[in-house]
């Protein structure tokens, strides 16, 4: 029996020829990571325990980026615990603010994983390196502690489900789009414990920002992981940016996949989740005219250079609804300063929209526009649980950036395509 | 383990266990405060030491905040029993020695305010209003030797210590 993509990393990780699905490991980790929130108990938990030395100080990734700029005093003293931290055992990955950005755009920006590399991190959505051909989880404080201490992480090797995208995507469907609807076809929990390969000819032509898009939103269908295997895309991705060795892995023909999911690009339109799961997924056409009172273009989902442009190709020489607050927040300072130079950010202030410095802010209801009691948001952001942009009395509808634009410019959801031509 | 239940639905995540709002401290008492806020605003008013959740489908869903499973600790919840439960907060829950019991009977049929006792030896659960039982699925061999040690970093501890 031939291996998926996923068990080939984690064997070759845990010193195994081979693994199956089920099995136990331990798994040795090349990248581990925290941010703000996660890390300070983390960091707690490892002195805590009197280990004196990490295990590796090149292989830690430290990210303030949830509550930075620091929005408080209490959310200061947690960054300065990871500041201290980084300092004490010399991290060569800690990123201070003016360098930082939202911590999964930041490490495949800076090369920091690698295709076939195993990843851990103590945030949800580190399943986003998938798209360079990693296997990569989100874990919690203690998982990273004890990766602090022993390189190594606890894992039961998943089964694998696969997910082929036939034909091509439609105009203004992005892969925003497939997550949704991929997420509304098999629930919240419909991919749980399990590893979730994107493929076919539409994940081919699929650019590399749009399959980091893809990947993150696994955790949303409950998954361990979200991989797509190494190809041209990602080659030239990580081409100037890798420069650690890396391995290329793909799925033998005779592997195993507990399910098979297929689906036509074609005939996917962009999609709208509606409050408050990320399943409740519908084609913007049968929600448009739904009124809104901020839009959010950002976060660790959406918030990469081609979102921009594509919010900027339908903002361009338009204003924002009167009502509307709309909120952008480029992900990185790289990407901040390109979409400067090519001069998205003058489209987005003469659109009347602000524009953030990099931080996760407002998706999780961390600061930078929260909801008061009653309002309703539209964000290209990845939850719309109760409560999770503010006031559990408000509502989020999740979008792609072409459709959080177009709603920006009507006050209400929008098909990109009633509001420019293409 | 002996207390009363409180129930929930399906897909209950981190954000109605402990908002992300209460996530700029890591002060165990503080979080527990807030525990399941946005679920139940009143939770933590009715609640005493030694009550257990009782839940549907993927609880625990979202972030991966282990504030969440010590929140339902420090708040002096005994377990969650659920039908299922998302991944990281499964594992959460394991490394820092919150129990967790995945039964599916227990979950549908134990009803808000019903009295149960949890035996972790014979691997049941006791609904003693209604007098039923419900066996639940013992953890796999690597995962007791987690919760045995006291948690991950006890474990480790060992581990290293033993090098």
């Amino acid at each position: 029996m031939g291996m998926t993509i996923t068990e080939k990393i984690i064997a070759a990780h845990s010193g195994l020829k081979e693994v199956h699905p089920g099995q136990f490991v331990y798994a040795n980790v090349d990248i581990c990571l925290g941010n703000d929130i996660t890390a300070p108990i983390a960091i707690d938990e490892f002195e805590k325990a009197g280990i004196k030395n990490v295990f590796d100080p090149e292989k830690i990734v430290l990210v303030p980026d949830h509550f930075t700029p620091n929005k408080d005093i209490k959310s200061a003293q947690q960054s300065k615990s990871l500041r201290i931290f980084a300092e004490k055992h010399r991290l060569k990955h800690y990123f201070e603010v003016g360098r930082m950005g939202i911590e999964h755009v930041l490490l495949p920006e800076k090369g920091i994983v690698a295709p076939g590399d195993l990843v851990i991190g103590a945030d949800s959505h580190t399943c986003t390196y998938g798209a360079l051909g990693a296997f990569s989880t989100g874990v919690g404080s203690t998982d990273l502690a004890a990766c602090f201490a022993t390189g190594k992480v606890w894992l039961k090797v998943p089964e694998s489900i696969k997910f082929v995208f036939h034909g091509k995507v439609k105009n203004w469907t992005s892969g925003k789009d497939l997550i949704l609807y991929t997420i509304g076809k098999i629930g919240v929990d419909g991919a749980l414990y399990k590893a979730m390969e994107f493929t076919g000819s539409a994940i081919s032509q699929l650019p590399m920002d749009d399959r980091f898009t893809m990947c993150n939103m696994a955790i949303e269908a409950g998954a361990k992981s979200g991989i797509i295997a190494f190809d041209q895309n990602t080659e030239e991705y990580i081409k100037g940016r890798v420069t650690k060795k890396y391995a290329a892995y793909q799925s033998d023909p005779d592997c195993n996949y507990t399910k098979t999911y297929e689906f036509n690009a074609d005939e996917i339109s962009p999609q709208i989740a509606l409050p408050s799961l990320p399943e409740n997924t519908k084609p913007v056409e049968e929600v448009s005219g739904i009124k809104i009172d901020q839009v959010v273009i950002g976060s660790c989902t959406n918030g990469r250079i081609s979102d921009l442009r594509i919010a900027a190709q339908i903002l361009k020489g338009k204003k924002a609804y009167p009502s509307i607050r709309l909120i952008i927040i480029p992900a990185t300072q790289d990407i901040y300063k390109q979409a400067l130079q090519e001069g998205l950010i003058e489209i987005f202030i003469d659109a009347e929209a602000v524009v953030s410095t990099p931080t996760c802010g407002p998706c999780l209801g961390g600061h930078m526009g929260i909801l008061a009691e009653g309002e309703r948001a539209l964000s290209t952001t990845n939850r719309n649980f109760v409560g999770r942009m503010g006031h559990p009395k408000s509502e989020i509808y999740l979008c792609s950036p072409a459709v959080a634009a177009a709603s920006a410019i009507t006050g209400k959801i929008t098909p990109p395509n009633e509001v420019i031509k293409n | 383990m002996k207390g009363n239940c409180w129930k929930f639905g399906n897909n209950i995540n981190t954000d109605e266990i402990i908002p992300a709002r209460y996530l700029n401290t890591i002060d165990t008492k503080e979080l527990a405060s807030h525990c399941m806020e946005d679920a139940d605003p009143n939770f933590m008013k009715k609640i005493k030491a030694g009550d257990a959740i009782i839940a549907g489908n993927n609880f625990g869903c979202g972030s991966s905040r282990e504030h969440a499973p010590i929140a339902i600790k420090a708040a002096g919840l005994s377990c969650v029993i659920a039908k299922s439960f998302a991944r990281i907060f499964f594992r959460n829950a394991i490394n820092i020695g919150l129990p967790i019991f995945e039964c599916p009977e227990a979950s549908e049929q134990i009803q808000e305010g019903d009295e149960i006792e949890v035996s972790l030896t014979t691997g049941e659960i006791l609904d003693l209003t209604t007098k039923k039982r419900f066996k639940f699925e013992p953890f796999p061999l690597e995962m007791q030797e987690i919760i045995q040690a006291g948690g991950l970093m006890n474990f480790v501890k060992k581990k290293i210590n033993a090098v």
